[in-house]
């Protein structure tokens, strides 16, 4: 199908993408590029006190190479921080994105009843902000308040408990989001397909195992890069609900070691070097699914 | 057009049956997460003595009483956050949305050099924590004299990745691109192509981006400092309470913008 104004348009089509992408490059290198170049830059100074530590010039910045990237790497409190996080985050990702699959099935088979309101209220948590829902969940906790510790009585706020405590956060909190980026991925999906399945004398389980879920695999593999992202960098829950309790540490996810490096110890240098290992096994962790996600989505448009 | 295929074969009683275990699964996720809000709903409403006594489902009398109390403290504080937050989460999410919409509508709908690469380098933004940009953001602002500012603030999170992945799927999926060659010129004179991105699915606003990314509403920090103190509970829940009300009302009224048949979309 040629369009006889094709080629009249042709010259000007060259320029306008670069045009509509100005905004978005501008503050791509302004808040991103320049800090993230800033942080590698501070990641291999630190401040050299000289003398007393007295008077001008006893302070000042000397290149010390990866020094702060040896000492983030060797810090026994940072790899427990990774271990706790992961933890956290298997649990996270296998209940959230397995929660939210199931229900976005539920909500797309064919004789479900009140599919409205379950969508609006599964998606519900998503419009209450991170600390808020933390503040929320962390009085449920609480014993002199928690409703549900009158029916259940454990302690919530425990050494062992805590994790799956902030972990049902973050899954209350991330389901619905997840549950209709893949629901909407199935309303895409041509109707046909399950019609064809249907003539063919399939159940309903049987098109939601063999129809729908490879369709939905890019979908399912993006929202996991995403869910794996978000997960690693996990900073308000733990920071939230931290005054409630005494079993999370100042340290207990890498970020939150990051902040007190830079805010509370004031070390910028050390606090930098470790963010850039942080933001370094984030990236390894999603590359390779990040391809995967890159072909699979736009391989075909 | 769905109407065609209408004429499934009719299973008498099993219709019936096999909603029912869906609909009661779909049914328990709602109450799960319904439940805090209704509980923020009715601890809101209780005095600081009600709170520790009576019945957690019961709605308690001190609603009022805790409202003017939360309003008068520290001056009234709680309306300068909350003026912060409108500031904040609206311009942000108005600026948010538009660079969201024309790059993901750019990336998806034209053919150019660099495209792939710009995509990843904007996609990659994700990878980049928050919290980190913090620091160098804050020294960077500071060295230029902006450290204190709402532009500091405001600034560095009109970009956000996700939305302009989202924008990008969503245009590849929901403008057809014969429409855009029977569009022409036209298209130009409208404003360019920005009205693709008129019905883009609702996660793209400010306020509600990547559940781990969204403005923090109401005094998050005093609201922490709080938290250990029994005296506040009841200041704090009226304060989560209030804050939330807002995000809700938003979201619900936005319910009839999502455009879960993206194929639909093209329609209009």
């Amino acid at each position: 199908m040629t369009h006889p104004d094709r080629t009249v348009r042709q010259p000007g089509r060259i320029l306008w993408p670069y045009v509509f992408l100005t905004p978005a490059i501008v503050l791509f290198t302004l808040f991103l590029a320049v800090p993230i170049g800033y942080t590698v830059y501070l990641a291999t100074r630190r401040a050299k006190v000289s003398g007393l530590g007295l008077g001008r010039g006893a302070r000042r910045e000397v290149f010390v190479g990866f020094e702060n990237f040896a000492a983030a790497l060797a810090d026994a409190e940072l790899w427990h921080g990774w271990l706790r996080v992961l933890g956290y985050g298997a649990l996270v990702l296998v209940v959230m994105l397995g929660l939210a699959l199931l229900f976005a099935l539920l909500l797309d088979t064919a004789r479900v009843r009140l599919a409205r309101f379950s969508r609006i209220a599964i998606f519900l948590p998503f419009a209450v902000p991170g600390v808020a829902a933390t503040l929320l969940w962390g009085f449920l906790y609480l014993p002199s308040l928690s409703p549900i510790r009158e029916v259940l009585d454990v302690d919530f706020l425990g050494a062992t408990t805590v994790t799956y405590s902030m972990a049902n956060v973050a899954v209350w909190g991330g389901t619905g989001f997840n549950m209709l980026a893949l629901y909407t991925t199935l309303r895409a999906i041509p109707r046909d397909l399950y019609e064809a399945a249907r003539l063919d004398g399939a159940s309903e389980f049987q098109i939601a195992v063999r129809v729908k879920i490879p369709l939905l695999t890019p979908a399912i593999i993006l929202t996991t890069v995403f869910s794996i992202i978000a997960t690693i960098q996990v900073f308000t829950e733990p920071t939230a609900l931290r005054p409630l309790t005494n079993t999370i540490s100042s340290t207990w996810s890498p970020l939150m070691k990051v902040y007190r490096d830079a805010f509370v110890n004031g070390d910028l240098y050390s606090a930098a070097a470790t963010s850039i290992v942080i933001a370094a096994i984030s990236l390894v962790l999603s590359l390779g699914f990040l391809r995967v996600v890159r072909d699979r989505a736009f391989g075909e448009s | 057009m769905t109407t065609a295929f209408r004429h499934r074969p009719p299973r008498a009683g099993a219709g019936r049956a096999a909603g029912l275990v869906p609909t009661a699964l779909l049914l328990v996720g709602a109450v799960y997460c319904l439940f805090p809000v209704v509980w923020v709903l009715i601890a809101a409403t209780k005095s600081p003595g009600e709170l520790f006594t009576t019945s957690t489902l019961s709605f308690g009398t001190g609603f009022l009483g805790n409202v003017s109390e939360l309003f008068a403290y520290r001056d009234g504080v709680f309306w300068w956050w909350a003026g912060n937050t409108l500031l904040y989460a609206g311009g942000g999410a108005l600026l948010s949305t538009a660079v969201s919409a024309i790059s993901g509508y750019t990336l998806a709908k034209y053919r150019f050099p660099g495209r792939d690469a710009i995509f990843t380098l904007l996609i990659g933004g994700i990878l980049v924590p928050a919290v980190v940009l913090a620091i160098p953001q804050y020294l960077l602002f500071s060295k230029i004299g902006l450290a204190d500012t709402y532009a500091a603030v405001l600034l560095p999170q009109i970009l956000h990745p996700y939305g302009i992945y989202l924008a990008r799927v969503y245009a590849a999926a929901a403008v057809p691109d014969s429409l855009l060659e029977a569009g022409g010129r036209c298209r130009a004179r409208r404003g360019g192509p920005g009205g693709g991105g008129k019905q883009l699915p609702r996660p793209l606003g400010g306020v509600d981006q990547h559940p781990h990314h969204r403005e923090q509403a109401g005094g998050g920090p005093d609201e922490q400092q709080g938290a250990n103190q029994p005296s506040l509970y009841n200041l704090i829940l009226t304060g989560a309470f209030l804050s939330i009300i807002p995000l809700i009302a938003l979201f619900l009224t936005m319910q009839r913008y999502w455009k879960t048949d993206l194929s639909s979309g093209a329609l209009k």
